[in-house]
């Protein structure tokens, strides 16, 4: 299963999509296929990892990206290791480079990091000498959750070829966003971000293949694929909204909204929902809907990009 | 103390010659050798920098910098004069630290130290400090410098306080509700990287702010200077340069790092490029070029801000903001502007420029004044190592690059500062 040549130097981490070939990015995809059918087999492991421990440093709670990652490097047979950090030395203000030195010393192979800061998983990059994967850094990039719905939209139209996809909600705080925004086109798809105007930066315009809009309905015409973010709300102190009610009267994915789109569209969301508010019931449960759909995805991905980093390495 | 350094150029002449001076005065030039002689290897002689704007952390987070540390440097820098900023644990606000603080820099031998004081109490900007007692004490001029100022009303009793002490305001210009929680310029490259930007207009609205202030207090004929630090967007270039040709007294300040580096720094993630304000775009950092160009820029200035490589290496939400290169602000101007600015206004910009800025006397080379000079080595490239700093930040955006203009010699009050080994 060694990519060949053509498909440009393998990158070492997957922090973001910025040295990653569409090529590369398409085995990835088509190695989850792989991934997906071991999934449906009665013992659900394979050796590929076997002797490698992976080190699972989420210094940022998150209960289902964890467990995704986690189970997915145990069912390619890798040893885990979990580091939380509000159990570390971290909370007793101890700097992230000394922090990843002391687990490196653990011999560990590869780590699956989650931060609250942009940036952090390229320092532990920098700091750990090994393979990272990023699985979520403060705004940036969350790139796994990125394939795994370019997957699942993949899975549904065979192609990303000419999809568009509209990406509706708290965009400015969206890692999620942001890594479809630069995965996404590279992948031959079109990506409409949108939300109200004081969560949808004017500077992302500026990304090949993406369009920014403020209008739920213009960015779902046409569209393929249709994702609601999360709305943060934690972050809504600062007078981003007048009230939540008044972005759910405008912003949310529902039937009403979905009938503006392609006629078979589908309905993502990267999960947790706030049910009613970000997204309707009837478009959450509804047979538009992908949700859990991309859960288990996102753990043949996970396996995928694992494989693609850590496998017929030196 | 007698001292002779042959064989250098004055300033703004090719032939060699000598200075000697003597009890702290330059007592002439080309005279014969008397006392201690020093060549001078060819250098050019200016007088000693002056840097009106450094964090040197003393007292209270002497982790990061102390006065020895910091005035070592400085002198290693060129610097004859270093004006400290305030923001220290406790704040500079009372006139017994402020008097503590020269006596002790007075012994170190370094660089000479005039301490900047507090504003307010505390600079917590609601309460004047005793602003008459701080400057019979020593202070150089009066900022909050570290916090912005918010507090419009404080703001102009103040002015209107060290106005009749003849003393100059000196502000972060920084609107704290814009800037929110803003860790680098915001624009196309915060957004590419999903980091909290803070907008040009955080400075602008609040340099605008600012100079209304000046602008009321000049119309009922109470003229009070005002002086803002670290000027680093174009729309704020702009304000000062609309102020300055309205005749209001206004000055500003431009660091080196804001000419010389970009938002662009800022992919590599890495927090010695986190700054307050932040680093801006090309665009800005051209237009501040040109404000230095036509004079609507009045100095430079380093913000020479230390902190310990362990808080520099965490992410870029919880680093600290700063950047410490007091001892390279020179050779980087020189190498990267001497063929923009030339060299005689880099150097004024660096003395006599701080000096009208503050109100002292212009520095210069003649025969009877203080004996403040450094010999600068303006031909031989030489790399930035940090290891060999005296700062204890020895850590640079610049490490490994090769500059030239580095100073060779300093010579504080007569006597010998710094000199290359």
């Amino acid at each position: 299963m060694n990519a060949p040549v053509s498909m440009g130097p393998r990158p070492r981490h997957l922090l973001d999509f910025q040295d990653w070939t569409p090529e590369r990015l398409k085995a990835i995809l088509d190695n989850a296929d792989t991934m997906l059918q071991v999934l449906d087999r009665p013992v659900k492991k394979v050796p590929a990892l076997q002797g490698l421990t992976v080190c699972n440093a989420f210094f940022e709670n998150s209960t289902r990206t964890r467990t995704s990652f986690e189970l997915a490097a145990r069912r390619m047979s890798a040893d885990v290791l979990t580091f939380a950090a509000g159990s570390s030395s971290v909370s007793k203000g101890e700097s992230l480079r000394d922090t990843m030195e002391v687990v490196t010393s653990y011999k560990v192979d590869a780590y699956i990091v989650r931060h609250h800061a942009s940036g952090a998983a390229h320092l532990v990059a920098r700091y750990s000498g090994k393979p990272v994967i990023n699985a979520g850094d403060g705004r940036r990039a969350h790139p796994t959750q990125a394939l795994l719905d370019a997957y699942t939209i993949r899975q549904e139209y065979g192609s990303l070829e000419g999809k568009k996809v509209a990406i509706i909600g708290d965009v400015r705080h969206s890692r999620v966003a942001r890594s479809n925004a630069e995965l996404l086109p590279k992948l031959g798809a079109q990506v409409v971000l949108c939300g109200p105007a004081t969560l949808l930066p004017a500077d992302l315009a500026g990304l090949n293949g993406v369009t920014l809009t403020t209008d739920p309905r213009e960015a779902v015409r046409g569209a393929h694929a249709v994702m609601a973010l999360r709305l943060q709300r934690e972050r809504m102190q600062g007078g981003f909204l007048g009230s939540l009610q008044e972005y759910a009267h405008t912003y949310q994915v529902n039937e009403a909204l979905m009938q503006h789109a392609e006629s078979g569209a589908i309905v993502l969301h990267p999960g947790p929902m706030n049910r009613d508010l970000e997204i309707s019931t009837d478009a959450a449960d509804g047979p538009r809907s992908r949700i859990l759909k991309q859960v288990e995805n996102g753990q043949a991905i996970r396996m995928s990009v694992l494989y693609h980093l850590l496998v017929g390495r030196e | 103390m007698t001292i002779t350094i042959t064989n250098i150029k004055r300033l703004g002449s090719d032939a060699l010659t000598s200075v000697t001076v003597e009890n702290g005065v330059i007592k002439g030039w080309n005279l014969p050798e008397q006392g201690q002689v020093i060549d001078g290897q060819g250098g050019t002689v200016a007088p000693a920098l002056i840097e009106p704007h450094a964090h040197l952390r003393e007292p209270g987070q002497t982790e990061k910098e102390d006065l020895a540390s910091g005035l070592a440097a400085a002198a290693a820098g060129g610097y004859g004069t270093v004006v400290s900023m305030p923001n220290t644990s406790p704040v500079v606000d009372d006139p017994a630290t402020v008097r503590a603080l020269i006596e002790k820099a007075a012994g170190l031998g370094f660089a000479r130290l005039k301490p900047a004081a507090a504003l307010t109490r505390g600079q917590k900007g609601d309460e004047l400090a005793e602003l008459t007692y701080l400057k019979e004490a020593g202070a150089a001029m009066f900022t909050d410098d570290g916090r912005t100022n918010e507090n419009a009303r404080t703001l102009r009793l103040g002015l209107e306080t060290a106005a009749s002490l003849g003393m100059v305001i000196s502000v972060h210009a920084e609107d704290a509700s814009l800037r929110a929680d803003g860790v680098m310029n915001e624009g196309a490259v915060s957004e590419a990287l999903g980091l909290p930007g803070n907008p040009a207009a955080a400075e602008a609205a609040r340099v605008a702010r600012d100079i209304e202030i000046v602008a009321g207090l000049a119309a009922q004929g109470r003229p009070a200077r005002l002086h803002i630090q670290h000027l680093s967007t174009a729309r704020a270039l702009d304000l000062v340069r609309a102020a300055k040709a309205q005749g209001l007294p206004v000055t500003c300040e431009v660091c080196p790092h804001h000419l010389t580096l970009t938002d662009e720094a800022l992919r590599s993630f890495d927090a010695i490029y986190k700054v307050a304000p932040p680093l801006r775009t090309q665009a800005d950092a051209d237009h501040l070029l040109e404000g230095l160009r036509d004079g609507s820029v009045d100095c430079l200035a380093t913000d020479h801000a230390p902190h310990t490589r362990a808080e520099k290496e965490r992410d870029l939400l919880d680093a600290p903001s700063g950047i410490a290169y007091i001892e390279l602000a020179f050779p980087l101007m020189y190498t990267r502007f001497a063929d923009t600015l030339g060299l005689e206004r880099i150097v004024d910009l660096m003395t006599a420029a701080p000096a009208r800025v503050l109100g002292w006397p212009a520095p210069t080379l003649d025969a009877g004044a203080p004996a403040d000079l450094v010999v600068l080595d303006l031909t031989t490239p030489r790399e930035v190592n940090p290891a060999e700093f005296r700062s204890k930040a020895k850590f640079t955006p610049w490490a490994g690059q090769t500059l030239r203009g580095w100073p060779t010699l300093t010579v504080v009050n007569g006597q010998v500062a710094y000199q290359r080994t």
